[in-house]
């Protein structure tokens, strides 16, 4: 069965979510391998192989902290070489992307990005995407050179496939590019303790009618009684209220949670570039007419205000 | 020494637009409006910035597209770019990244370069992957995604705001750097600056001029192939309430129907 090459993407050693849901889709269009870089790669090689790798290439190098996207580009292509991969998987990430892009060009193939799911097809991966602010929805496959895709996080579930798994170390001879960007510092974002905004099963939204940074604790409150991630709207982060990490929408994140709900959120098309495609869609406006309301499961026309904290305290009574 | 700043950047549909696939599969141009991605508008205003504190720069703005791109290099140089360069070829319709990032490194390497300067995505496609595009290509350094930038004795520094970590990164020119919507409010061009944009050189150039075969573009060249595109059924109406004191309950009433509670 063909291998397919799979981007691991970690905090040293520790697999995040988006990575075994790549494994779910690399199975199905042939046998996965994974490709661990940096601080810790060893140590993800049991999460990888409960969920489905046949082999963990690993490489370590100061050069993947210290120095821009480019290592690993170096890296993963001496990984294709070793390989031969019938495709190459990557997370969608904003650096995964990048790494992605780069390594197409060099191996001479198209790239695929921010698909939605992929399929196995008579010639090659069929991967979905959404265009145009998810109001379309579209398949696609590379027409030259190994399929490179990549693919956003909640796009297919999590299971258990245990397979080898076994440890390889990867020879990596970085290029003369790859220590062209230096990081001169990084000052590691402070945890907040709640889910990632991109992975989240669940995320609660403040908008413009939250009117001010001190109110995004009721939002908080809700997120935290769901154990949800926080997003924001544009109009919420341009403001000031929230941080530009938390922004959901065209110029910020694109989330595809289980649950989304927005509050204050009037939905203009920017905003439901980035949400859209959410399973289910709940919203809580004063505004009868605000356009989010077109597209919710359940909606809410009230003072958010008054709905929320009520919300918040009905799901601890409910969960006890 | 001049500073020759290149800003790509793409022209777009109108997002508040009707905006459909035509039958080719491509992007239906002819029925919404375009403009200048907004996200470039950023990229213009960080060259501007740029050149300002540089001794001597010229910002060159450069766009692969149709004819009505022209009105993007117009924005733009209305905003201040010194000049621009439209590539324009009827074998260019249909192209993808990987093809535009060709053309356009094409296009770079002739017009002549120290910086160039993206958008971090187009507000059509949206993937964001032309800026690492054009750094692989070119064979310079990537200094992407960046939140604050500065130029000084051949050091391109600015901050990068990743998920987990803000990052200070650090290259030397010749670079590409691409600028969040996070790097500073784009300016509104001045009257005088629309009036002046009519006068600045536009320079049209097509795949003859850059050495370029048209069956490295084009549909037909491209590296991905799009089989079909279906637009999304319209959602069924959900259930809308009115609060009258209860709105909250009644919401945690349907959360917990849907087994998220």
């Amino acid at each position: 069965m063909a291998e397919v090459l799979v981007y691991v993407d970690h905090v040293d050693g520790a697999v995040r979510k988006p990575t075994l849901e790549l494994l779910t889709l690399a199975r199905r269009i042939g046998e996965p391998v994974a490709v661990a870089l940096g601080s810790g790669a060893e140590n993800t090689a049991a999460a990888l192989a409960e969920h489905g790798a046949v082999k963990v290439l690993t490489h370590d190098a100061a050069e993947y902290a210290d120095y821009l996207v480019v290592p690993k580009v170096d890296a993963l292509q001496a990984a294709y070489k070793a390989v031969s991969p019938a495709a190459v998987l990557v997370p969608s990430s904003a650096e995964g992307k990048e790494i992605a892009a780069r390594l197409a060009v060099r191996i001479g193939s198209g790239i695929i990005t921010d698909a939605t799911d992929i399929e196995a097809g008579d010639e090659g991966p069929v991967a979905t995407q959404s265009a145009f602010a998810a109001s379309f929805t579209t398949k696609s496959r590379v027409s030259k050179g190994t399929p490179v895709i990549t693919v956003k996080p909640n796009s297919a579930p999590v299971e258990a496939a245990p397979a080898a798994g076994a440890v390889e170390a990867l020879a990596v001879s970085f290029s003369e590019k790859a220590t062209g960007t230096k990081v001169t510092a990084r000052t590691p974002r402070e945890s907040t303790g709640r889910p990632e905004l991109t992975e989240a099963a669940i995320v609660v939204s403040g908008g413009r009618g939250v009117n001010g940074a001190e109110n995004f604790s009721i939002i908080e409150g809700l997120a935290d009684s769901l154990g949800a991630a926080v997003g924001a709207s544009r109009a919420a982060v341009d403001a000031g209220w929230y941080p530009h990490t938390n922004q959901v929408g065209q110029t910020g994140k694109s989330v595809s949670p289980q649950l989304y709900i927005a509050s204050g959120i009037s939905g203009a098309i920017q905003h439901r570039a980035g949400m859209q495609t959410s399973k289910t869609i709940v919203a809580i406006n004063k505004d009868a007419e605000a356009p989010i309301f077109d597209l919710v499961d359940y909606g809410v026309v009230g003072d958010l205000f008054e709905v929320v904290p009520q919300l918040t305290e009905e799901i601890k009574s409910r969960k006890g | 020494m001049s500073l020759r700043i290149v800003v790509t950047v793409k022209y777009v549909p109108d997002a508040t637009g009707d905006r459909h696939f035509a039958d080719d599969l491509t992007v239906d141009r002819d029925d919404v409006d375009g403009l200048l991605s907004e996200l470039d508008e950023y990229a213009v205003e960080q060259a501007l910035q740029i050149a300002d504190e540089a001794d001597d720069a010229e910002i060159t703005v450069l766009t692969v597209g149709p004819e009505d791109a022209k009105d993007a290099l117009r924005k733009a140089l209305s905003m201040g770019a010194d000049k621009a360069i439209h590539v324009e070829d009827d074998d260019l319709h249909g192209t993808d990244a990987i093809g535009t990032s060709l053309v356009l490194a094409k296009a770079i390497e002739k017009a002549g370069y120290d910086l160039v300067i993206s958008g971090m995505a187009s507000t059509d496609g949206t993937a964001g992957i032309v800026p690492a595009l054009l750094a692989e290509r070119l064979g310079v350094p990537q200094v992407t995604l960046l939140s604050e930038v500065s130029v000084e004795d051949g050091v391109v520094k600015g901050r990068r705001d990743g998920d987990s970590a803000s990052e200070q990164l650090e290259a030397s020119l010749p670079a590409v750097v691409s600028v969040t919507d996070q790097s500073g409010e784009a300016r509104y061009p001045s009257f005088k600056g629309i009036m002046a944009a009519k006068k600045k050189p536009v320079e049209s150039w097509d795949l003859e001029d850059l050495e370029l075969d048209a069956d490295e573009v084009g549909l037909e060249g491209a590296w991905t192939k799009v089989d079909s595109a279906t637009e999304r059924p319209a959602r069924t109406a959900g259930t809308i309430v009115k609060d009258e004191g209860e709105g909250g309950k009644q919401l945690a009433e349907f959360l917990a129907g849907q087994k998220f509670i």
